[in-house]
């Protein structure tokens, strides 16, 4: 039996985003579900309904048909308390949660006997990063800081010299260089702002380097880095010269954006007040942080306000402030959790808690509530994109390593082991003492032989088979020795001339061999290119 | 020259060869890897003419063979075509293999060479094993060329009792062994040697032309395998640990290659050297139920095109029609218009595709192909359900869903590239005749399949016309 998806209208105020995009549709369905969708549930986001119809999508009328009669729920926003009333007992529903915020709530879901998985509740391990909607958001919601900036900045961002006069490139300063605070500055640079950047963690150093901007430490030796990539809470002395960093900057910098959280408390207090005085009139702040609180004193979450002098931007909606953009990768985040589910493709989803990524981000199941979920050891900190290439590199290893062979069966190789022991006895027996050396010569090589060829790429097994086909006519050697060799005086009776023939014929052979193989491989080889 | 140095020339002569091999792990470092080579062959050759075992009365000799073979062997590697590589190397491998047959006698008939005792038991043995190994080799590498080049068919030929007839040769040629090893001198000897030499040589005729088509490439990897030995042995008969290392690594790689072949196909090696494949198939699969008979829907070009312009994800499985065909040139163009544009193309190859290992790839190579976009039947897999359209140019048994649905298909448990995943699958072949193994293809009778009937070349070539316009 395949289940039915429903997608909701958002209802909170402002939301734009909507779960899930026509182009992910085609492939839910592809995977064995049926998906319908409230009516008018993608305008905020530019897809209308004939989009998602077209796609194979039902579209029905009324979120209370809709919740009626869906098995999984796809939504941005976490529910509200009417919504849930509407879902279905027994029903899955997938969206952003914030278990460790929103207690009242969780109780609601678990009382409806709901299986809940939390986006927000992904573990960030590497294999998960395809799920990570939390880093989708935000990388935009840093793309559209920058860009919210630029509206409320009286200025250029990047510098000219125009016949007007010259004009100073911005100064951008980024607290915090998370996955919004990378986006930011990188589309900061991208205007041609000068940017610096600051953060708790200083591995981050060489990301903020890699993007263009300039990295500014804190002057104090403490190492920031909390669990699973994300900060922690900072000592005293180290706030105390963290402030001086920021007070300096705030004098010099046009634009600060910042982005500091610490998981599970309130934004740390980073801009004071003193600050925002000291920086120049037309400066803009903007407060990613606005929702927990604000990073800067003065922050009021939602609005824009203007402090002596200074646009303070403290809107909470970000992401979906670029509705469409937001809406499509969260829905391909959570395609690839629904395709974890579904592995079978049949269209039933299958809650595996042994699978330490759905477990994570199950935090109710048959309403019984499982968060937080066990610690599970992280190896490798989730940092950035260029991680999740480890695993393919690692299988693709395994296909033409010796990890791929299977391990023989222990009666064969014993079967193996004997018999070799029982050739190298009858040698080491009657051959005489020169055949011994040749003899370990030749067992050494085949095992030469044997490691380098596993590492040969199968792309060049042709050019292999033609270089050790060239390789092969050293046994030109062999008939080169023959050819004229110092007379023994015991042999008067030496065929010389037949011996003559027979070796020049091999080398002209092996010569034909030799030069050929050569070049055609080398004729091969020039053609591979990237 | 004396011989110290001339030894050590040859310990640096079998480092360079190595590391020949080693470079061979990527592209980037093989072009060096061949250039060792060379240095490497240089260097044995001429410590081998300025060595101690050489009178400056054979050096005309040395460079008029080498002047000579050289220069047809430079010929050859200019003049043949990259569709034609399988024959080359096989017919290479017979010139190595005659060429220890040579060494063999002449080193037999050499009475300069005096041994006694264990010794000389043991030098004969070498010869005689020696010749052996190169005696098949040669006869062969020559049918395998002859298949190939498709101047003998590719059908297996199975004479009744074969393997008893392997069998008899076999101690025939043990029973010669021993009268050569009694003989009192080589004038004696040099019969049983010959009458082996002979049945060596209907050995290897016999044992390639029991070989269907569809396993060449174990064949030619296997025959690769076997110039090397025939150069180690000859190695053990001049007491050249140089010979003995090279035939040694040769010897060990092509014994790689043919594992791998085998294991791409899901065989066991000694049943592909017994030959017979495919020749019990037709009733096998009638009788299984699975089916291999109903609609085919087949598409014209513009068709083709259509589907190819409009997909996201395009995955071009090669094989050796598109050898035969001469295709890989319109491929690339067509692969040009439609990565231009937005089109993920890749191709994916299968190792037994073509008539050698890696043989796909060097056409691809030789269309420019960047070999980046060029992926594994392991690596590509997987993606198949988010492909778009498959193509498949030329190729059939090693995209037929029985090897994974029908247990009782001939080619039951060979890994096969799983183009009936993708949304859907073009099948470009002249008729519905069956592939090499002689098995059904159900692919052919799904309903996301569809028929692109015609020479390869040509059809290609009026799909790119559809999809230039």
């Amino acid at each position: 039996m395949s289940l039915r998806i429903g997608i909701p209208l958002e209802t909170f105020a402002g939301e734009k985003r909507v779960a899930t995009v026509p182009d992910v549709v085609e492939k839910l369905i592809k995977m064995g579900f049926s998906v319908s969708l409230e009516s008018g549930a993608g305008a905020a986001a530019n897809f209308n309904d004939d989009a998602y119809r077209d796609a194979g999508a039902e579209i029905v009328p009324s979120a209370v048909a809709l919740m009626g009669a869906s098995d999984i729920i796809f939504k941005v926003r976490a529910p509200s308390k009417e919504e849930i009333s509407l879902i279905k007992p027994g029903a899955t529903l997938i969206s952003f949660l914030w278990p460790a915020q929103n207690s009242e709530l969780m109780q609601c879901l678990a009382e409806r006997k709901l299986t809940v998985l939390a986006m927000d509740s992904v573990p960030r391990i590497s294999r998960a990063q395809k799920m990570d909607a939390l880093s989708s958001m935000a990388n935009i919601a840093g793309y559209r800081a920058v860009i919210e900036a630029a509206h409320h900045f009286g200025r250029f961002f990047t510098g000219q010299i125009t016949a007007a006069g010259k004009v100073p490139p911005a100064k951008v300063f980024v607290i915090g260089a998370g996955v919004a605070g990378l986006a930011a500055l990188g589309t900061a640079v991208g205007l041609g702002a000068i940017v610096r950047a600051n953060d708790t963690r200083p591995e981050v150093g060489d990301q903020v380097k890699s993007m263009g901007a300039e990295f500014v430490p804190v002057d104090y030796q403490e190492e920031g880095t909390g669990v699973g990539g994300y900060a922690k809470a900072m000592s005293e002395g180290f706030q105390k010269a963290q402030r001086n960093t920021f007070a300096n900057q705030a004098k010099d910098v046009d634009i600060i954006i910042t982005t500091a959280l610490i998981p599970g408390k309130a934004a740390p207090k980073l801009i004071t007040a003193e600050m925002v005085k000291s920086m120049r009139a037309g400066s803009v702040i903007v407060d990613m942080a606005a929702e927990q609180g604000g990073n800067c004193e003065l922050t009021v979450p939602g609005e824009v306000v203007v402090t002596h002098g200074v646009t303070i931007i403290g809107y909470t909606d970000l992401p979906s402030r670029l509705s469409k953009q937001a809406s499509t990768l969260y829905a391909t985040n959570v395609l690839r959790l629904a395709e974890e589910l579904c592995k079978t493709l049949d269209g039933v989803i299958n809650v595996n808690f042994a699978d330490e990524v759905i477990r994570g981000a199950t935090v109710i199941k048959d309403g019984v509530i499982t968060w937080p979920p066990p610690q599970i050891k992280i190896l490798e900190l989730a940092k950035n994109s260029v991680i999740s290439n480890v695993p393919v590199a690692l299988s693709k290893k395994s296909i033409h390593g010796h990890g791929s062979l299977k391990p023989v069966s222990s009666s064969l190789l014993a079967l193996v082991f004997s018999g070799g022991a029982l050739l190298f006895w009858f040698i080491g027996a009657f051959a005489p003492a020169s055949f011994i050396s040749h003899f370990t010569v030749f067992v050494l090589a085949c095992f030469i032989g044997y490691m380098v060829i596993w590492n040969v790429t199968p792309a060049l097994h042709t050019p292999l088979m033609s270089v050790t086909n060239a390789i092969s006519s050293i046994i030109a050697v062999g008939a080169l020795v023959q050819v004229a060799p110092p007379i023994v005086s015991s042999a008067q009776d030496r065929p010389d001339v037949l011996i003559q023939v027979l070796s020049v014929a091999a080398l002209m052979l092996t010569a034909i061999n030799m030069f050929g193989g050569f070049a055609v491989t080398h004729r091969m080889l020039a053609m591979f290119r990237k | 020259m004396s011989e110290n140095l001339a030894n050590i020339a040859y310990i640096g002569a079998t480092i360079l060869f190595i590391l020949s091999l080693g470079g061979l792990a990527n592209p980037e470092s093989s072009r060096r890897g061949n250039f060792y080579g060379i240095l490497g062959m240089s260097i044995a050759i001429l410590a081998t003419v300025m060595g101690p075992q050489i009178t400056t009365v054979g050096f005309p000799l040395i460079i008029g063979s080498l002047v000579v073979g050289g220069a047809i062997g430079l010929y050859a590697a200019r003049k043949i075509q990259m569709t034609q590589m399988p024959e080359l190397v096989a017919l290479m491998h017979s010139l190595v293999g005659l060429a220890a047959v040579l060494v063999g006698f002449a080193s037999y008939v050499d009475t300069a060479i005096v041994l006694m005792g264990v010794e000389k038991s043991i030098h004969e043995v070498e010869i005689y094993i020696g010749t052996f190994i190169g005696a098949v080799t040669f006869s062969g590498s020559l049918i395998a060329f002859g298949k190939l080049s498709g101047k003998i068919g590719g059908r297996p030929l199975l004479l009744p009792a074969r393997h008893g007839m392997n069998l008899v040769g076999l101690l025939t040629v043990i029973y010669f062994g021993v009268q050569f090893i009694a003989a009192p001198d080589s004038q004696t000897g040099l019969m049983p040697l010959m009458v082996m030499t002979v049945i060596a040589l209907l050995f290897g005729v016999h044992m390639v032309m029991a070989i269907g088509g569809a396993d060449m490439p174990v064949v030619v990897s296997m025959l690769n395998s076997y110039s090397g030995w025939a150069a180690a042995a000859t190695g053990f008969m001049l007491s050249n640990d140089l010979l003995i290392v090279i035939g040694a690594l040769v010897g060990a790689s092509g014994g790689i290659l043919s594992y791998i072949m085998c294991r791409a196909m899901n065989r066991n090696f000694f049943s592909v050297i017994a030959g017979g494949f495919g020749t019990a198939s037709g009733a096998t699969s009638a009788s299984t139920g699975i089916q291999t008979e109903g609609e085919i829907t087949s598409v014209s070009a513009a068709e083709t095109a259509d589907l190819l312009r409009s997909a996201k994800n395009v995955v071009i499985v090669p094989g050796y029609g598109m050898a035969v065909a001469q295709a890989q040139h319109t491929v690339y163009e067509m692969t040009k218009i439609l990565r231009a544009l937005g089109v993920n193309v890749r191709f994916g190859i299968h190792p037994v595709a073509g008539r050698m290992p890696g043989h796909m790839n060097v056409l691809l190579a030789e269309a420019k192909v960047p070999y980046d976009i060029v992926f594994e039947m392991d690596e590509l897999n997987d993606d198949f359900p988010l492909v778009d359209v498959s193509i498949v140019i030329g190729a059939n048994d090693i995209v037929n869903p029985a090897a994974e649905d029908d247990p009782a298909s001939p080619i039951a448990g060979m890994p096969v590239l799983q183009v009936w995943k993708s949304k859907t699958s073009i099948v470009m072949k002249r008729s519905m005749a069956s592939g090499y193994a002689g098995v059904e293809n159900p692919l052919f009778f799904k309903e996301n399949n569809r028929m692109l009937f015609g020479d390869a070349k040509r059809m290609l070539d009026e799909v790119l016309g559809c999809l230039k316009s």
